[in-house]
């Protein structure tokens, strides 16, 4: 499903990859309260963000409020990394676009 | 034999004061927490005061997952506990060895609904609600998430009996450790202070309508009330028996002695008179004492016409006109669910500290009722056993008695 799509992602639809993972990272730093420091792309996303099932949730509310696209349970079954994540989002992206 | 219940830590975040030493301050003086609230009247309010209290900043104190469960009222509610755990001398680690209790009054969580509602209506999307929601949108959510917080191994629910919540939480927690089946309970009662909560109870048009003059709107028993003043926060209070807080040295502030219930079987808002008369002796019968040895009585009544009317007629009925008499919902406004136990909260620091605070703008009573002892400017006096009223919708009514502790 294909939200609205935020007012500084409508201005740049073909943002590069460094701009949606440094917006993703933002995003954990400020609603998951991620410490910065420890974010890399082959860091695991679950130990990383402490994650349980309610958390998964979460993720796929604050991916569809910023990027406005939605993220299946099944995205996810793949992910270990950071750049596991990145790549399920922007793949969500492109086919979108 | 049944046990002595006492009150070892209590715990205040409401619109008077966010802490016992800023409530008690204001009890005394009078002091009226009652607002003007614009965003009311362009929500279609009859009346936009309000009781104000600030928003608590928990994001040092709890992490994500402990907030996003967390609506306002178990924000007050975790502030209030804090302060009375604190006053209870009791640390994180006592909680988690204890069996501990808790028991709270709320009886609505409209924001949390109304907004999970409102996304699922524009996403056409459950999963777009986020997790905290469904934690959010319970009527339990002050115990499940100060249960979980506080790592608490006891009796764990919330009690909804619309204004009368909070009292019967403190009530029943009595009941449960004078019983030996709890040695130490987390009571209180807590209320959310938005409009979506209270735009029902406007549309009744019982809200006080001298809207240019908020802080003398609220004024139980005066012939010129016009209604009642909507108001929140929570309250908290730490009963324990009486030998686990001697057993581990805990500050005995106060002792419960009595709890009398009722229902009207009535008219569903309007009260009675003989309901709230049969809690009040009740609540006498089970203390073991005599009406005169009531000292003070904190009124339930919220300053409408009918209501206060009726509640002071039946403490004339149970009382005469002996005991002194005030409502601190005329400072407070109305706290609804908390009421109950943010009025134990307050005539507790009255006892403990020798005063009777004020029922303020209290100009002149109702012809009917004018002999009652009101005190309606603050007195300073020791007294050693006061009552506590709190009465809600579908005719419910809980009375308390609290004693000066006496380790006698």
């Amino acid at each position: 499903m294909v939200g609205p799509i935020p007012h500084w992602l409508s201005r740049n639809l073909t943002m590069d990859k460094a701009s949606v993972y440094q917006k993703i990272n933002e995003i954990l730093v400020d609603e998951f309260e991620v410490d910065e420091q420890i974010i890399s792309p082959e860091a695991s996303l679950k130990e990383s963000l402490d994650l349980d099932s309610l958390d998964y949730v979460d993720l796929v509310v604050i991916i569809e409020s910023n990027f406005g696209v939605k993220l299946a349970e099944a995205d996810f079954e793949g992910v270990v990394t950071f750049q596991d994540f990145y790549n399920i989002v922007e793949q969500r992206m492109t086919a979108r676009n | 034999m049944s046990k002595r219940v006492v009150i070892t830590g209590m715990g205040i975040y409401s619109c008077i004061g966010t802490n016992l030493g800023e409530v008690k301050q204001s009890l005394f003086e009078g002091r009226s927490g009652i607002v003007m609230d614009e965003e009311r009247l362009a929500f279609g309010f009859q009346s936009p005061l309000t009781g104000s209290v600030p928003p608590p900043d928990l994001k040092k104190a709890l992490n994500r997952r402990q907030r996003i469960s967390m609506g306002e009222e178990s924000e007050y509610a975790y502030m209030a506990t804090v302060e009375a755990l604190g006053q209870a001398r009791l640390l994180a680690d006592d909680l988690n060895k204890r069996e501990v209790g808790i028991l709270f009054g709320n009886d609505s969580v409209s924001k949390a609904v109304i907004e999970a509602t409102d996304i699922v209506r524009e996403k056409k999307d459950t999963q777009l609600i986020g997790s905290g929601a469904i934690f959010r949108s319970m009527n339990s959510t002050v115990t499940m998430n100060l249960a979980t917080i506080f790592g608490l191994s006891g009796i764990n629910m919330t009690i909804s009996a619309a204004c009368a919540s909070g009292s019967h939480a403190i009530g029943l927690g009595y009941m449960f450790i004078q019983q030996g089946l709890q040695d130490m309970i987390i009571c209180g009662g807590a209320q959310e202070i938005n409009p979506y909560a209270m735009a029902s109870f406007d549309g009744l048009g019982v809200f006080a309508t001298d809207i240019d003059r908020p802080q003398q709107a609220s004024r139980p028993f005066d012939k010129r009330r016009t209604g009642l003043v909507p108001s929140g926060g929570a309250a908290t209070v730490i009963l324990e028996s009486y030998e686990s807080a001697i057993n581990r040295g805990a500050p005995i502030i106060a002792e419960i002695i009595g709890y009398g219930f009722s229902s009207n079987g009535g008219h569903i808002s309007t009260p009675n008179i003989q309901g709230p008369a049969k809690a009040m002796r009740r609540a006498l019968g089970q203390a073991n004492i005599r009406a005169e040895d009531i000292a003070y009585i904190n009124a339930h009544a919220t300053s409408t016409p009918i209501g206060d009317a009726n509640e002071a007629k039946a403490i004339l009925e149970v009382f005469g006109n002996k005991p002194y008499v005030s409502s601190t919902k005329s400072m407070t406004g109305h706290e609804c669910w908390m009421a109950g136990a943010s009025e134990i909260v307050y005539s507790t620091l009255m006892m403990q500290h020798g005063f009777i605070a004020p029922n303020i703008n209290l100009d002149e009573p109702d012809d009917d009722i004018k002999e009652l002892n009101f005190v309606s400017h603050a007195i300073k006096q020791e007294f050693d056993i006061y009552l506590s009223n709190s009465f809600g919708f579908g005719g419910t009514n809980s009375a308390l008695v609290v004693k000066k502790f006496n380790d006698g």
